[in-house]
């Protein structure tokens, strides 16, 4: 067991993945599975299932698994460390860029010309979120769409906090599907 | 506010927001949106998308990038470790107690059933505030922003472009459109 290993393996992840959550999977995979074998492939399986069960971003999810598993404790704290360590540096510096220059011309051109993009990245991930609770079991999810649509109205009508009606809609599909399913 | 009030409320702020984030970087970009541009008033809404965008463009997990960048802008360095902070710690708890007995979470009926509910929700949620982002882009930008919107919309769910791409894409024409207004005006 070597913790310097663990973290120079999970900076490389946290320094290399562009573009967020699914992207950074082939990299988890290759210093993970292929080069160290801490995981086998099954494992690893399970441990996107996990992340797409549980909160948080996959790598974040993905170091402290692996750390636990080799190291304990300690170890989950080295690997998530190596993984966001790469943000903290990179993003601190953009953000006192940032901040410092956002009023030059052509900074404001370029950020009102992603402001749309990032406008359409969230609707084209609610839509993945949404086909994937309608359509992820085979069949059309009624109950599912009806619940999508009572949250989506109870927002535009009342604006309640947004955890409100994610967990509302949790604790009514536990409850519901596996009633639709044949009892507990 | 004093500093230590907002402290704390930055603190929980991103504890609960990461605590309930399941689905990745734009569902964490919605509800730090609603948490705070609508219900504190902290960060304009436009400079909401400015920092998702550079969080989006950065290496590393978006969800912590915006973090990172919403805990500066609130509080400078200070904000930005209490704001990662909030963000990992749930998930590492979460994942710590989980990695112990895996199989029997993993398996488990109702675990399964609240998530797909919870699925529902979450869909909901970013619904309402593609809505909200839609109106601000229009009235911003009127039908130009639309239509990069709908071409950025298009690259990305109909045709699985890389976001990078995307990104760099709308980068350089928001360059070329401002280098295009400065030579209009130069000759005006």
């Amino acid at each position: 067991m070597n913790y310097l290993d663990l973290f120079l393996s999970f900076f490389q992840i946290g320094l290399f993945s562009f573009g967020g959550g699914m992207a950074a999977m082939p990299l988890i995979q290759a210093q993970v599975v292929d080069r160290h074998g801490w995981l086998t492939m099954a494992e690893f399986t399970d441990l996107i299932t996990i992340s797409e069960m549980t909160p948080g971003p996959i790598a974040v999810n993905a170091s402290t698994f692996v750390g636990t598993r080799i190291g304990g404790t300690l170890g989950a704290l080295v690997a998530t460390f190596g993984c966001i360590l790469p943000s903290c540096i990179i993003v601190s510096l953009l953000a006192w860029l940032y901040f410092r220059y956002k009023n030059l011309s052509y900074i404001q051109g370029t950020l009102s010309g992603l402001r749309p993009a990032i406008v359409a990245l969230i609707a084209s991930a609610g839509l993945s979120i949404l086909s994937l609770a309608l359509l992820g079991e085979g069949s059309f999810n009624w109950l599912g769409g009806l619940m999508f649509l009572a949250g989506f109205l109870v927002l535009r009508r009342w604006k309640p906090d947004p955890i409100l009606v994610m967990l509302g809609c949790g604790v009514l599909g536990g409850v519901l599907y596996p009633l639709l399913d044949g009892g507990f | 506010m004093g500093h230590k009030n907002k402290y704390w409320t930055l603190f929980l702020s991103t504890l609960t927001i990461s605590t309930f984030t399941f689905g990745g970087g734009y569902v964490i970009i919605s509800l730090l949106k609603k948490k705070f541009s609508d219900e504190l008033g902290w960060i304009e809404e436009k400079e909401m998308l400015n920092l998702a965008a550079i969080a989006q463009s950065s290496p590393g997990a978006v969800a912590v990038n915006a973090a990172i960048l919403v805990g500066y802008k609130v509080a400078g360095l200070p904000g930005t470790i209490i704001a990662i902070i909030g963000t990992i710690l749930p998930p590492f708890v979460i994942i710590s107690v989980i990695s112990l007995c895996y199989t029997a979470f993993r398996d488990n009926r109702i675990v399964a059933a609240v998530l797909r509910g919870m699925q529902s929700g979450v869909a909901a949620v970013i619904a309402d505030v593609t809505v909200n982002l839609c109106g601000t882009v229009y009235k911003e930008t009127q039908v130009l922003g639309l239509v990069v919107m709908v071409a950025a919309f298009a690259a990305s769910w109909f045709f699985s472009v890389n976001v990078l791409w995307i990104i760099l894409a709308c980068a350089i024409f928001g360059v070329g459109r401002t280098w295009y207004l400065h030579h209009k005006e130069g000759r005006a």
